[in-house]
């Protein structure tokens, strides 16, 4: 932590994201609907939630369900009509982003996202644009939802891994400390005050915070590939629908598919959201399908997670424990659950 | 390869030439429209790239000519689906994008001084013959060099006019076979494993590469560790349905490995090594 802690006091916090709108897209959870949260651009008749996980994470915000990759131009040769030429140009956009109030898990997503987009011999530039130009104010959270089980994946309630700031909930407001020289940056808007007497407050509400670890994954790795060939997947998976909704919820989901549209004498290659749950997403041009059944494609989700990524990236698993998966399966498929019969087999 | 880091921006190319070599497989070739970069377009022989057709889309095939001839790249295009069907619309002079080199490559290093034998069946022949034509342009450095193709009938097999040719080198055995009798052949008849089974080559000293149908690789591969190949002495190529080509789309993973970025050539003893999920 860079500088000694502030204090933010809730009513100033519509201020603040309005003056940190006039240098930075701001984007915060805000109430979509009665039953919904989405971190949208903040604009005045917004109405903050900041008291409960989003109904979606910031994801969007580096990696949007639609963007795109670059346009195209078709062009005749003006000496012979028969020929043409074709212009691409790439589209790549970023501009100055606070993401203000997001959570631990989502920021770890972030951190996940970045394994694989944005280091390696190949990343993704779109995403590391919209990475580098963005600052991540995060609110630790003090009270863990009954579907949150990040500690299960090394994350925790007060984990700053990819943030800027934090923000430790206190009386009247939040103790706020930069984690980054970027995160500092924002601490020196007004909004911010000194917050020594708010220390001691902020200290033992971070001590508070206890979410039992209520999984033991560390040999689920090999017990997943163990399982491989086996009817564990039928089983657990009887009653899935392959409606995709856990991918489309998730943090760390990052599978796309690429497609072109031609709008007159030229057009777009977007690129869009795919799901692993999706017959389509690997079926081939021959027809040949190696995931052909939900039990495959939900072995690859949860393989994928809890076997290949860790296994490439040094432990950390795919999955932030944020528990949106649970909350939005329309047959009740708790992935705990999954993991907790799968541990049988060990 | 172009002049930004995005790697997925393709360089725009033309196609200088379409070769229809069976009902169903048409060869393109293409030159990159910026000189300079055709010059600095480095690929190794096993290597892939995403042929763009722009309002419609890419798909991925090997560059079946060798890194040795640089004339042009090399395509040889199955009609299948949706993007293969305009590419085989294509005509000399029309604009491609090609995005590439992608994916790892034959380890012909590893192979200098072996005995080649490849194997091959119907399209499975395009990867082969970048190494296959690579090697011959080396010739030195490899020993005897085998070539096994077939398919499934005559006016299937690939590359008609190279077929000639190679049969009539005498620093390279080729031999050809199809499914089943027509009045207008007169070699030999059979499935690829089976005729792999007669001519029964001794592994001592050999790799073998195979590269063909699911189901010809599958028993190919049976019929390799009946003659008592070791599975590193035995390579081949894997095919996934692929988008990004750059490991991130996520589609093409069989466990832990991409075919886009880890493949798509692989020794039997790395195949073994992954999930059964082919």
């Amino acid at each position: 932590m860079s500088t000694a802690g502030r204090f933010l006091a809730t009513d100033k916090i519509p201020d603040l994201l309005k003056r940190l709108g006039t240098q930075y897209h701001v984007y915060a959870p805000v109430q979509a609907s009665d039953t919904t949260v989405l971190f949208q651009e903040f604009n005045e008749e917004a109405q903050l939630a900041l008291e409960r996980e989003a109904t979606l994470s910031p994801k969007e915000v580096f990696f949007p369900q639609t963007e795109r990759l670059l346009t195209y131009t078709y062009q005749k040769d003006a000496e012979d009509p028969k020929k043409s030429s074709i212009q691409i140009e790439e589209t790549l956009e970023a501009s100055p982003t606070v993401i203000f109030g997001t959570r631990p898990c989502d920021v770890r997503g972030l951190a996940i996202f970045d394994m694989v987009f944005n280091q390696g011999q190949w990343v993704d530039p779109y995403y590391r644009a919209r990475r580098e130009a963005t600052t991540i104010v995060t609110i630790l959270c003090t009270e863990p939802e009954n579907t949150c089980f990040c500690t299960s994946v090394d994350g925790g309630p007060a984990d700053t891994q990819g943030s800027d700031v934090l923000l430790t909930p206190v009386t009247g407001g939040y103790f706020a400390e930069a984690v980054t020289e970027k995160g500092d940056g924002i601490l020196q808007d007004d909004a911010f005050v000194p917050g020594d007497d708010k220390a001691q407050e902020a200290r033992e509400a971070r001590d508070k915070v206890a979410l039992e670890r209520e999984l033991d994954l560390a040999r689920t790795p090999q017990t997943i590939l163990k399982l491989f060939s086996t009817d564990f997947w039928e089983q657990v998976t009887a009653k899935c629908i392959s409606c995709g909704a856990c991918t489309y919820v998730c943090p760390t989901c990052y599978c796309f598919n690429i497609t072109d549209e031609d709008a007159g004498l030229g057009g777009e290659r977007i690129r869009t959201w795919d799901s692993c749950m999706f017959y389509h997403y690997t079926l081939e041009a021959s027809g040949h399908n190696p995931r052909p059944t939900k039990a495959e494609r939900y072995r690859n989700r949860v393989g994928h997670k809890f076997s290949y990524h860790p296994s490439t990236y040094e432990g950390t698993f795919g999955c932030t424990g944020c528990g949106r998966c649970i909350k939005v399966c329309p047959v009740s498929l708790d992935i705990r659950q999954i993991l907790r019969e799968a541990q049988v087999h060990e | 390869m172009s002049n930004s880091d995005n790697p997925f921006l393709p360089v725009m190319a033309t196609v200088t030439k379409v070769i229809d070599e069976t009902p169903t497989i048409k060869s393109f070739q293409v030159i990159l429209n910026d000189q300079g970069q055709m010059k600095s377009f480095h690929f190794q022989p096993g290597q892939v790239a995403q042929m763009s057709i722009f309002g419609v889309g890419e798909s991925t095939f090997v560059i079946n000519s060798p890194p040795t001839r640089m004339d042009y790249l090399q395509f040889s295009v199955m009609r299948a689906g949706e993007v293969t069907d305009r590419i085989h619309q294509l005509k000399e002079g029309d604009p491609v994008g090609v995005r590439g080199p992608l994916g790892n490559w034959f380890p012909y290093e590893e192979m200098r001084g072996k005995d080649i034998y490849f194997i091959g069946g119907g399209i499975g022949m395009a990867p082969l013959r970048t190494l296959l034509l690579f090697m011959l342009d080396k010739r030195k450095d490899y020993g005897d060099i085998t070539l096994l193709y077939g398919a499934r009938s005559p006016e299937d097999l690939c590359y008609k006019e190279e077929l000639n040719e190679w049969e009539a080198r005498d620093d390279m055995e080729l031999i050809l076979t199809v499914d089943r009798e027509f009045p207008t052949w007169d070699k030999r008849v059979g499935l690829v494993p089976n005729v792999l089974k007669e001519l029964a080559p001794a592994p001592k000293g050999k790799i073998a590469i195979t590269c063909g149908p699911p189901i010809m690789i599958r028993f190919t591969l049976e019929a390799l560790a009946e003659l008592g190949y070791q599975d590193e002495q035995v390579i081949t190529t894997l095919e996934r349905r692929m988008k990004c080509g750059i490991g991130l789309c996520g589609r093409c993973n069989i466990g832990t490995k991409y075919v886009c970025t880890d493949g798509p050539v692989f020794t039997l003893t790395q195949l073994k090594q992954l999930p059964p999920e082919l």
